[in-house]
């Protein structure tokens, strides 16, 4: 009889191969490596969680006398974000059609998307520090930090999605000899419109959560109030302000999913 | 009012020096459906869609002529173009619809060449062209499809409306693009006879674009093979022996 | 729907009348209308204007680019590169932390591998918290808390972004096929291995595309967070604005223009090779 040695099949089924290793590896080095550099320290951090539950006891209970100056500001945010979304979405409608390579000619789809890109590329906060510089104090800057942000969101997402549908459609509509507008109204619009109210539901959302905030450098809204009330320690009052925040984010997450599904999106 | 194409020295190339198209001449009227049939790549596609000019022809002139007055249409631009292709119907292999819109909006479509565009956005187009409509979606057996999504449609279906779009445009000519490649068999002889039918009641001539040989026997009054660019038959569907087929097409095997 | 052929009693057929929504439809979407007019028409009048600010506003901006010019290019080797490298450490250690803290919540949230109500209900509200509260205002917290520096900018990052993995997480989770999971559970595997070896390499390739989004816009938002204290560049952004050093300022605006850039061709290539 022969007598056959076989080797001893190894099972490779879940193991983890040799570059997840090596790449975990880094990661935890660079982890190390980092906290030192930002200078993290285990006593801090212990000191800070210490004064951390005193902060968190501090905001107990939640202030309620400051009613008035906490719904001036959440007012003045919703106007807001309301204006900005609006303004933005208006916008970038034709903008976003103007940056289809697909339909325009090329300079001026790529005129649009160059400044759809600008719009897209500094934050809202930086946008709002230099419209104050430019309009002053108050919700006119930060409206307009936020309609500069929503463009670049919903102008690019939007070009990209009018250059992803089916030409055929539009090939069709062309050949009945309808007019440009009619050709995006019916070729066009049709195909992209639920995507498009998709991401404008996404950045009035969005532009509600920036609106808190824009008012940390004087650009209207709750964030005024709300930095002033930490730099007082006032942090009864600032609990207040960020559960109110996070209720009406909520309400407005729900409102848009119903508008959508009205809109059948 | 009688309607006719006169096609001079049609030549279309892609790319220069190689034409597709090489100076077709072709004289279509009266009110019979003409196949033209030929093996792919031989510029069926691209000669259909130079009539309408979803393809710019390279020379050569396309007179649409109405009771004698004529209009070159090769040589159309903007407004003038656009004001002339809503007077050509246009049928596509694959149906072309927008999927997402109605039967009914699909079929409002063909005229869209005659509403401004806030009448289009607001849906307000004109009693007559609703009521025409309408009759339309009776004539080609989908009464109760009305307010149905185009994407809900089966393929015969869509191809029906598809028809009736480009008969809402009150057509001179109508043009079809392989009408029947993406259906079966029985739906197919359905979609030709609905095309020579209209083309019979409207008043218009018919130009098909097929591969299907036994289809265009079946249905035509007048075949035209091209080969290479060129028309190489032009006659009755009887005339079409296999002589002239292997021309055309080439090989034996499949005859 | 209303286009059928109305018969009139007399037997005369009416006109075939043609809507693209019913009029119950067509009610909802004008009431929809009415109220965004509405929003937009309260907000335009009770909103504060300074007319005087919004006529001067493009000689005020003239002024500032004017300020801004010359660039001041050796400020950059001084302020501005620790500072940039420090914010990408705040971006890079924000988002790792908010994976390790984000996963759990994202497992607790999915109604299909959690069943417990009362858990799915407090991973949510935890998750939307996170997600509402700014990193600037976490910012502000953590300043509070730990003091000024990039330990507060990381965690500000990172609790912000718990919300956002584990969302997406949890609606990865839930939108899994059922099969290669009760497979498992009929071969009667652990939950924990039901996890490991089920939902995790489902997850994995929308995993690291929710990761790599995460880092992207948390570069942006490190930049930013030095404005209330909380380490990186934001913080020489600030000084310079303070101090009305434009030349200075353009440099940082520059700098920070530039890394948003590269951040964003390097995640264009990564998604292009490995995702």
């Amino acid at each position: 009889m022969l007598s056959t040695t076989s080797a001893q099949r190894v099972s490779t089924a879940f193991r983890v191969d040799l570059w997840t290793r090596v790449l975990v590896l880094l990661l935890f080095v660079y982890v190390i490596y980092a906290a030192s550099q930002i200078g993290f320290s285990w006593e801090r951090f212990v000191s800070g969680l210490d004064n951390g539950a005193r902060f968190l006891k501090r905001m107990f209970p939640p202030d309620l006398s400051k009613m008035d100056i906490l719904w001036k500001g959440i007012s003045e945010s919703l106007q807001i974000a309301v204006l900005a979304s609006v303004a933005g979405i208006l916008i970038s409608l034709p903008l976003g059609l103007m940056g289809a390579r697909n339909l325009m000619p090329a300079w001026l789809s790529w005129t649009a998307r160059t400044l759809i890109a600008i719009c897209r590329s500094l934050h809202p906060v930086i946008m709002a520090i230099l419209f104050v510089k430019a309009v002053g104090f108050g919700a006119l800057a930060g409206t307009l930090a936020l309609v500069v942000a929503s463009i670049g969101f919903i102008g690019k997402l939007f070009a990209d999605a009018i250059e992803e549908i089916s030409e055929k459609q539009v090939e069709a509509i062309r050949a009945t000899g309808a007019p440009f507008p009619n050709l995006v109204l019916f070729g066009v619009l049709p195909q992209v419109l639920s995507r498009f109210i998709g991401f404008s539901t996404y950045q009035l959302d969005s532009n509600l959560r920036n609106s808190t905030m824009v008012g940390i450098v004087g650009a209207g809204g709750i964030g005024g109030p709300l930095f002033s009330a930490f730099q007082r320690f006032d942090y009864s009052f600032v609990f207040t302000i960020l559960v109110t925040i996070i209720m009406i984010i909520v309400v407005g997450e729900l409102l848009a999913n119903y508008v959508k599904k009205v809109f059948y999106v | 009012m009688s309607h006719s194409l006169e096609i001079r020295g049609l030549v279309k190339a892609y790319t220069p020096g190689n034409p597709v198209l090489k100076s077709i001449d072709l004289d279509v009227d009266g009110t019979g459906l003409t196949a033209i049939i030929g093996p792919s790549g031989t510029g069926k596609s691209t000669l259909i869609r130079c009539i309408n000019r979803l393809v710019d022809p390279t020379s050569g002139t396309i007179n649409l002529c109405s009771d004698g007055r004529c209009v070159d249409l090769a040589g159309l631009k903007g407004r003038a173009l656009r004001e002339n292709r809503r007077l050509i119907g246009m049928v596509f292999q694959e149906f072309n619809l927008v999927e997402r819109l109605t039967v009914m909006e699909n079929l409002l479509c063909g005229r869209l060449g005659y509403v401004g565009a806030w009448a289009a956005w607001r849906r307000k187009f004109p009693q007559a062209d609703v009521e025409h409509a309408f009759d339309l979606l009776e004539t080609v057996g989908l009464g109760d499809f009305a307010n149905q999504r185009a994407d809900a449609l089966s393929g015969g279906q869509r191809q029906r409306v598809g028809i009736a779009r480009a008969l809402m445009q009150r057509p001179k000519v109508l043009l079809a693009d392989e009408p029947t490649s993406s259906l079966d068999p029985k739906t197919s002889f359905e979609i030709m006879l609905l095309l020579k039918e209209q083309g019979r009641l409207n008043n218009i001539p018919v130009i098909v674009n097929m591969h299907d040989v036994e289809l265009a026997r079946r249905y035509a009054d007048r075949v035209i093979g091209m080969s290479g660019g060129q028309i190489v038959y032009d006659g009755a569907p009887d005339g079409l022996s296999d002589e002239f087929l292997k021309q055309i097409y080439g090989g034996e095997a499949w005859l | 729907m209303s286009d059928a052929i109305l018969a009139h009693p007399d037997g005369l057929l009416q006109q075939r009348i043609w809507q693209r929504h019913t009029t119950a439809q067509r009610l909802v979407r004008f009431a929809i209308w009415l109220v965004i007019a509405l929003a937009i028409v309260q907000s335009l009048r009770t909103i504060e204007v300074i007319p005087e600010f919004l006529y001067d506003a493009p000689e005020q901006m003239g002024d500032m680019l004017q300020r801004m010019w010359p660039i001041d290019w050796p400020y950059y080797a001084v302020g501005v590169h620790a500072a940039l490298v420090e914010t990408m450490h705040i971006a890079t250690l924000g988002t790792l932390l908010a994976i390790v803290l984000g996963i759990p919540f994202g497992l607790l949230v999915a109604g299909n591998l959690t069943r417990n109500k009362a858990l799915n209900f407090i991973a949510r509200v935890v998750l939307v918290s996170s997600r509402s509260v700014n990193s600037l205002v976490w910012a502000l917290l953590f300043v509070a808390v730990f003091g000024p520096g990039a330990v507060a900018g990381t965690l500000a990052i990172a609790f912000r972004s718990i919300g956002f993995v584990g969302k997406l997480v949890g609606e990865a989770i839930e939108e899994m096929p059922r099969g290669p999971i009760e497979a498992l559970q009929a071969a009667g595997a652990s939950k924990a291995s039901e996890i490991r070896y089920g939902y995790w390499p489902q997850l994995k390739p929308a995993f690291w595309s929710i990761v790599l989004l995460r880092w992207d816009i948390n570069v942006r938002e490190s930049a930013v967070l030095g404005i209330v204290g909380a380490g990186g560049i934001g913080m020489a952004l600030d000084t310079s604005l303070n101090l009305f050093q434009w030349g200075r300022v353009a440099v940082v605006l520059i700098a920070i223009f530039a890394i948003v850039i590269v951040i964003e061709v390097v995640v264009t290539q990564v998604r292009r090779r490995v995702l």
